[in-house]
């Protein structure tokens, strides 16, 4: 089927969305919707699956104008979508999810749950897809709940299937199995639109690449164009992927992570005797699959989850059995994994959230009797949100804007901005720029390692091995709570990759029998040599 | 009972990744021991007190021999009575007692390992539960029956339960529906007491038993019409609502009742009422026979409710539409199912449930209005619906279990039990209370209850 909008504008209030786009998908082709977060992909894909209505512009199927005023019109058209955000009732099983909405019913409205079951059995098979149709969804892995949504449009006959951000949530392996998925279903003819902020994997699995920027389109490339083209396209202005930084010049030991040993809710060992060392100016880089035991490695060392063995000092000061606040006060910065649910209060302003840990300083209350109930300084807070918002290029309305509404990359900046706003030593990072456009991942990293050279001791940890690269002086690798091995940035990322899959360290002297060649094949988790970035690639 | 954790409510709709860490232990300051010691001991140790309380508040207290009777009058076919040494049977319950909660406790611990999981699961949990209950009400009956010359008759006390229950296990079903399809419904209350009021009324007036039980069906569904209207369209609180509902319409019917049914109580307020239909043959088989198949209307109206809504729920169209919608209403919305839609139609139907719940206080039972005669039991059939997990078997049996203890309390202060009358009044609450409280453990309501649907 051929699909092709026209002059599509979209408005809200005085912001305009989409800004008269005009894209065709081929049958059987993968087009790619490159752009920044708030580029427009998201509005654009809105419209086309019925859920928003456009302004102006016209959307046509096999050169017919269609009207679709809801999902149910743009299922009937052959359109699908498999949303950033799963679209899944979690207590269903795979089944019920698959046919809600269009149940195979007898008499009464009895389900026919055989029937479907049958259904997603067959086209599970036909695909390769490997899902079990009485799974329950929220037992299942990411990676499969996608495919369950792919098999929710493929049973609906959708001929055009959109891919919000597929892979924002997937690891490398389930990356590159999407991808032979899709490549299945464009050689039976389906059309597939993938919308993505991702250089490499836009270059890996489209034909077409279509780059919006504000929402408007403000070019269209083939795959072989280069990344610092797309990039370039993207953003608006020359890019530097790779955050050029001068070579670390490391001090005295910071902090002092010894024998650490930390045990989860469900009573395993997470985080096992882990021992290691950041020096003032030098950033050390975690890296390792998500899930072990990274999560539970910086609860620890903020004090959030209690430590079951093992010591951290901090310039010598033992923090082992310290509060959170007393960790802040002795100076270690904090940028957690989970930005919504840890880093920040969604529905508390911009400025209250900027002084979410110094509200109780004299600065910014003051006492209405002595020792008594404190008076908030509403002008200094004010005074102070306007600094922090500036230094830090926050995009906000204003600073009374509730933080849960900013986009991803500015809400980072405003837990940036309080973290480093306060006086400190150590900065600790987990997954420091997961789900942000390429601006800000730019502007994080930028800031991480100035920090680095004005003294700070930074620990990052990533699950990402790009982001590990850019920034990392030394990379640590752990798996299954251990620390498997240290390396230099130099080394090369297929060796990294089985460290990661928990591979022995092979470094002389430390293994007595005769070390195996270092191109050993890297375990099913480790990341694709081509998510590597290549150093040469841009000097 | 129960250890499953629910994920943190935010991320219900993303598909988050897998391993999300539980964000409960965030909480505890460094250094304190691992999660959740009082949750994990709650069992065992009430486990213990109940077993002690066997022992010590009854066996040692009881005097004679307590004879348990097993029929109704003028019976078809009839089972001998059953007499037990008051004494030792307090003290065996006791004792069965005890031993329970020693192996809930190793099913705690996990020790040894093979038992622990073989009889760890839910099933045998509640199984064991369901036990200690047994005994310490067997312990109670003898101690109150021991030394008494009248055989305390166990078949009483069951029907009674029954048709007590009714009004409860209508509630109960009512709510399961409202939540599951998002709503919290609050005003169980308010429609069973219109229920009974229109009910009272239509059948005085036309001297129509059938038509009495629509019109209380219909006042029902009047509550759940303002509660969808209120609760859907205006996106207004539903706490506050259902509260404000029970409120108005007590109001509204005190009113009523002294405006016009004290002047005109005759031709008002003197409803006929159901009588008990006993069903050909298994209304004649021992024990059961009385309890399950010798009742009044309302009682077979409930089996086909709860029959109903359980296949409904759980092997309908309907149902799978109405647990989507109150689970993941944005997910049912993209594949076309009408939200606002299904919950309007899904509340608004099922009022008339509790109104025939409520219309069984005057034409089922009493055969006649008073003020507030509903007394809180809209309450505690929401707490039913919790404690039954949200579904309409675990509601209904929930509500039995409130039902007993409201009848065990009626006939033990009929039969001059040495305690204060007061006291055993207090008897269902605080059964409420410690079940909910202690017992029930986590239970994972529909995601999306009380959240209004407001499409972005």
């Amino acid at each position: 089927m051929e699909l092709e909008l026209r002059g599509i504008t979209k408005r809200f209030g005085s912001l305009v969305a989409n800004d008269g786009i005009s894209l065709a998908v081929a049958p059987g082709k993968v087009h790619a919707l490159l752009g920044e977060n708030g580029a427009g992909k998201s509005t654009l894909m809105n419209v086309l699956y019925g859920l928003l209505q456009p302004d102006e512009g016209e959307i046509l199927i096999n050169g017919t104008g269609v009207r679709l005023g809801s999902p149910k019109d743009a299922i009937a058209a052959g359109i699908g979508m498999v949303h950033q955000h799963f679209m899944l009732v979690p207590t269903f099983t795979v089944a019920e999810n698959v046919t809600l909405g269009i149940e195979q019913a007898g008499w009464g409205g009895l389900l026919d749950a055989r029937r479907t079951r049958s259904e997603v059995r067959e086209l599970s098979h036909d695909y390769g897809l490997d899902v079990d149709p009485d799974a329950l969804v929220e037992e299942l892995p990411v990676g499969i709940q996608q495919r369950v949504e792919i098999i929710k449009a493929l049973v609906r006959k959708a001929d055009v299937l959109i891919l919000d951000e597929p892979t924002a949530v997937l690891t490398p392996a389930e990356t590159e199995e999407l991808f032979r998925i899709i490549r299945q279903l464009t050689d039976r003819g389906t059309s597939v639109i993938f919308i993505s902020h991702k250089l490499r994997e836009v270059q890996a699995i489209a034909d077409t690449i279509t780059v919006l920027r504000r929402g408007a389109v403000v070019g269209e490339r083939a795959p072989d164009a280069t990344i610092d083209d797309l990039a370039a396209l993207m953003v608006g202005r020359d890019v530097q992927l790779r955050v050029s930084k001068p070579p670390a010049s490391p001090g005295r030991v910071v902090l002092d992570v010894a024998g650490l040993t930390v045990v989860g809710t469900d009573g395993q060992t997470c985080v096992d005797r882990m021992s290691f060392q950041v020096k003032a100016g030098e950033i050390l880089g975690i890296a390792g699959v998500q899930g072990n035991g990274q999560t539970e490695l910086c609860e620890a060392l903020m004090g959030l989850r209690p430590t079951a063995g093992g010591a951290v000092t901090v310039d010598g000061e033992d923090l082992t059995t310290a509060t959170p606040r007393r960790r802040l006060r002795s100076g270690v910065a904090y940028v957690p994994e989970d930005r919504t649910d840890d880093g920040l209060v969604g529905s508390f302003s911009v400025s209250e959230n900027l002084i979410l840990d110094t509200y109780d300083r004299k600065e910014f209350a003051s006492p209405l009797l002595p020792g008594g109930p404190r008076n908030l300084r509403l002008p200094e807070i004010a005074k102070n949100a306007a600094e922090r918002i500036a230094e830090f290029d926050v995009r906000t309305g204003s600073a009374s804007t509730a933080a849960g509404t900013l986009s991803g990359g500015n809400q980072q900046k405003v837990i940036l901005a309080r973290e480093l706003g306060r006086e400190h030593r150590v900065l600790i990072a987990s997954q420091p720029t997961r789900g942000l456009d390429v601006g800000s991942i730019e502007f994080v990293h930028r800031r991480i390692v100035s920090q680095r050279d004005h003294g700070v001791a930074v620990l990052i940890v990533s699950s990402e091995l790009d982001e590990i690269y850019a920034l990392a002086d030394r990379i640590a690798v752990m798996y299954e709570g251990k620390i498997t091995g240290f390396r230099d940035p130099d080394v090369a990322a297929a060796e990294v990759g089985r460290l990661m899959a928990g591979g022995a360290d092979l470094t002389p002297g430390l293994t007595p029998t005769e070390p195996e060649p270092v191109a050993t094949e890297p375990g099913p988790v480790a990341p694709e040599p081509e998510d590597a970035p290549e150093p040469e690639e841009k000097p | 009972m129960t250890t499953s954790t629910g994920p943190a409510s935010g991320s219900a709709a993303s598909g988050s990744a897998a391993p999300a860490s539980p964000k409960l232990p965030a909480l505890l300051p460094p250094g304190s021991s691992g999660a959740g010691w009082g949750g994990r001991f709650a069992a065992p140790v009430t486990f213990a007190v109940f077993g002690l309380a066997d022992i010590a508040l009854f066996g040692i207290h009881a005097r004679g021999t307590a004879t348990f009777a097993f029929n109704q009058e003028f019976a078809k076919a009839t089972v001998p009575n059953l007499a037990l040494p008051a004494a030792a049977t307090c003290y065996a319950c006791g004792a069965l007692t005890l031993v329970l909660a020693a192996l809930r406790l190793l099913i705690v611990l996990g020790w040894p390992a093979t038992v622990a999981t073989a009889v760890g699961r839910r099933g045998w949990r509640r199984l064991l539960l369901g036990l200690v209950l047994f005994c310490f009400v067997v312990a109670l009956l003898a101690w109150s029956d021991g030394g008494q010359a009248i055989a305390f008759n166990v078949v009483d006390l069951l029907s009674g339960t029954f048709s007590d229950s009714i009004p409860l296990m209508l509630g109960a079903l009512t709510g399961v529906i409202c939540s599951r399809t998002g709503v919290i419904n609050i005003a169980i209350e308010g429609q069973l007491l219109l229920g009974a009021f229109c009910a009272a009324i239509a059948t005085s007036v036309t001297g129509s038993l059938w038509l009495g039980l629509v019109c209380g069906a219909l006042a029902g569904s009047l509550v759940a019409t303002l509660l969808a209207v209120f609760a859907i369209a205006y996106a207004v609180d539903q706490i506050v609502l259902g509260v404000v509902l029970n409120t108005l319409v007590l109001g509204l019917t005190g009113y009523l009742y002294n405006a016009i049914m004290i002047p005109f109580g005759n031709t008002l307020n003197n409803p006929a009422t159901f009588t008990p239909v006993k069903i050909p043959l298994l209304g004649d088989i021992p024990i059961i026979g009385p309890v399950f198949f010798d009742a009044t209307v309302f009682l077979y109206i409930t089996y086909v409710a709860l029959a109903g809504v359980h296949i409904g729920l759980f092997r309908t169209r309907w149902g799978l539409r109405t647990r989507a919608v109150g689970e993941h209403p944005v997910a049912a919305d993209t594949v076309g199912i009408g939200v606002l839609a299904m919950r309007y139609r899904n509340v608004i139907a099922s009022g008339l449930i509790a109104g025939i719940g409520g219309a069984y206080f005057t034409i089922g039972s009493v055969g006649s209005f008073g003020i507030n005669m509903s007394s809180g039991e809209g309450y505690i059939a929401l707490a039913a619906m919790i404690f039954g997990r949200y579904t309409p078997v675990g509601a209904v049996l929930a509500a039995l279990l409130f039902g007993f203890t409201t009848q065990l309390q009626s006939i033990l202060s009929s039969i001059n039990v040495p305690i204060q009358s007061n006291l055993l009044l207090l008897a269902p609450y605080v059964v409420t209370i410690v079940v909910v409280a202690g017992l029930v453990g986590k239970v994972r309501g529909p995601r999306a209850e009380g959240v209004p649907y407001v499409k972005s």
